[in-house]
């Protein structure tokens, strides 16, 4: 090999394991800031409500809760969304309606997260607040999920502004999952006599894993979601059962408080709880990658 | 009536049924991008005018005023996101393409798709640990860091998918005339890719100037005018939130009108990625 060709190849493999390192050195960094607060506080960090600045105690459960809460009410929501849309486009519509009907979904993915925010505090949560929450809790009352008094801000629109915004990495996933069954199978199905929707069943399950892969990806976004839910979710540090009332997340914490941390234990508080959404979206999305690679087998967009 | 025709008819009923619901499901996923479309369309487009690219933001308690600083903080943001994470981000991209089919390349690809799924407020939490700790003050500096951060996963694929897209003839053509391999990537590869590459790189620049959490206690804000990038800065993103939360209706008038800025922009960088790319990689 030519002294050209080694250094071109060694100067780009240089850059790639700085791509590498530099995922090490986020997860250092965060290690070494937090551990003014591990000392401190060890495991009851993760399971402690008191988040008390002025005495210097930090516990983590409140932001913890209202992040699996509206992560899975945002689920709950995208994922039958998700399904049906990317049964939709990739089985039943016709590829004039499927390209541009796609590119909508795509352009929802690329809304950035303060712009839901202005949309869910201006129109969502007044909408929440005067048709749809008193309607629930007059109907629906007696369940403790839907009692209370409407804010409006609060779990609920957390977990639809969510839902809107993890809506489209499912639904492009599942697609991508669901083209790389072979067509062979619907044709058998179909050529057995079943309709449409017997044959897209079949495939549905075949496909199985790899919906659980999309649906991981989107848990992933949804668990780090920032500014629209900081927006939204009312920002009390309060673990309640009911859905109408406000809430905190772990990113809105430190999306709020961390500029304004006084004490150095303060910022070690809340770098750890940046480390958990590290570790947790790391693992998630280690996982999901995962499984939808081995499942579409080629190595799909960075989506 | 027999059992078959009743159990027909009732496949029948639940095909149309369950077809009919796959197309309610996405319906519902569109209506939402239209209303966010609709709102910041009508709430934001009168607030635009050239007050608000040309003023700066008025004191508290007066109305008008625009966002001239916000507007230039926000391009040198992303400048200096794109400086330091477009080389990286390209480079590894063309090692992946071309030298990326061994195990190395497998993880470097795999870490790029878990990087681009790191909540962007944990970016912003490094990019305060590595540059506004050690600089002791909020800094553009810390901001343009932090966008770099994030645009790096999605600059890296982007540039191995378009790099991939060029025909293998192309390559054998160059080596088949005595080329070296690296003048023929760099010669002929980059340059047949170079399109592609470049509206990607414009999606990706248009969503790190969309990033609003990386940037709050990184660049911070800034009410005044500054291109110093040891200072801290104003960003169209942040204004957006300030104003937002601000109790003045002024303000969030002014809200909504960057909001309109941004999804302008947003959108015609996407229709533009889609555009260019569509016969080789839109449909795909």
């Amino acid at each position: 090999m030519n002294i050209g060709d080694w250094l071109f190849k060694n100067l780009t493999r240089l850059f790639a394991v700085l791509v590498l390192a530099i995922v090490a050195l986020m997860a250092w960094e965060m290690i070494r800031g937090s551990g003014a607060s591990i000392g401190e506080f060890g495991w009851g960090f993760l399971t402690s409500s008191e988040w008390d600045p002025v005495q210097d105690l930090y516990g983590a459960l409140p932001f913890i809760y209202g992040t699996v809460v509206s992560s899975l009410i945002a689920l709950a929501i995208a994922l039958p969304l998700s399904l049906g849309s990317a049964i939709f486009l990739s089985e039943i519509a016709p590829r004039w309606i499927e390209g541009p009907v796609a590119f909508m979904v795509e352009l929802l993915a690329a809304i950035p997260s303060i712009v839901y925010g202005l949309w869910g505090m201006f129109v969502l949560v007044p909408w929440l607040r005067a048709s749809v929450e008193p309607v629930i809790s007059k109907n629906l009352g007696f369940i403790p999920l839907f009692r209370g008094a409407p804010y409006g801000f609060g779990m609920l629109a957390a977990g639809i502004i969510l839902a809107i915004m993890i809506l489209p990495i499912i639904t492009s996933i599942s697609r991508d999952v669901l083209r790389a069954i072979p067509g062979t199978q619907r044709e058998a199905a179909l050529a057995l006599g079943a309709t449409k929707w017997e044959s897209t069943r079949i495939i549905l399950a075949s496909g199985k894993s790899g919906f659980l892969g999309a649906t991981l990806l989107g848990l992933g976004r949804a668990v780090g979601e920032t500014m629209a839910v900081t927006m939204v979710i009312g920002n009390r540090p309060e673990i309640s059962l009911s859905l109408f009332d406000p809430g905190y997340s772990m990113a809105s914490v430190i999306a709020n408080e961390f500029a304004e941390a006084t004490t150095e234990m303060y910022t070690s508080a809340l770098i750890e709880i940046a480390l958990v959404l590290f570790v947790v979206t790391l693992v998630l999305n280690a996982f999901a990658r995962f499984i939808v690679w081995s499942v579409t087998k080629t190595s799909g967009g960075s989506r | 009536m027999t059992d078959a025709g009743r159990g027909h008819r009732w496949r029948k009923f639940k095909n149309a049924a369950m077809l009919s619901l796959a197309g309610l499901a996405v319906l519902a996923a569109v209506v939402p991008l239209f209303m966010i479309f609709f709102y910041t369309l009508s709430r934001g487009i009168g607030s635009v005018n050239l007050d608000f690219f040309t003023q700066m933001p008025k004191p508290v308690g007066e109305s008008g005023g625009g966002m001239a600083n916000a507007l230039a903080g926000s391009g040198i943001l992303v400048g200096l996101g794109c400086l330091f994470g477009l080389p990286v981000g390209v480079m590894a991209g063309i090692y992946l393409a071309e030298f990326g089919q061994n195990r190395f390349g497998m993880v470097v690809r795999f870490m790029t798709d878990v990087m681009s799924g790191i909540p962007s407020i944990v970016v912003g939490v490094v990019a305060y640990i590595l540059v506004v700790l050690p600089m002791g003050h909020f800094s553009a500096l810390a901001g343009g860091v932090a966008l770099a951060l994030l645009m790096i996963p999605t600059v890296t694929r982007t540039t191995e998918e378009m790099l991939k897209l060029v025909p293998d003839s192309y390559r054998e053509a160059a080596l088949a005339l005595g080329v070296q391999q690296w003048k023929a990537s760099v010669r002929v590869i980059l340059p047949a890719a170079m399109k592609g590459i470049t509206t990607g790189l414009l999606l990706a620049i248009a969503r790190a100037a969309g990033e609003t959490a990386p940037l709050l206690f990184t660049a911070l804000g800034n009410r005044f005018w500054s291109t110093d990038i040891g200072q801290p800065i104003a960003s169209l993103t942040v204004i957006i939130f300030d104003y937002a939360k601000a109790p003045f209706e002024d303000w969030n008038r002014q809200a909504w009108a960057a909001a309109f800025v941004l999804i302008g922009l947003i959108f015609v960088v996407n229709l533009l990625f889609r555009y260019f790319t569509r016969d080789k990689y839109g449909r795909a």
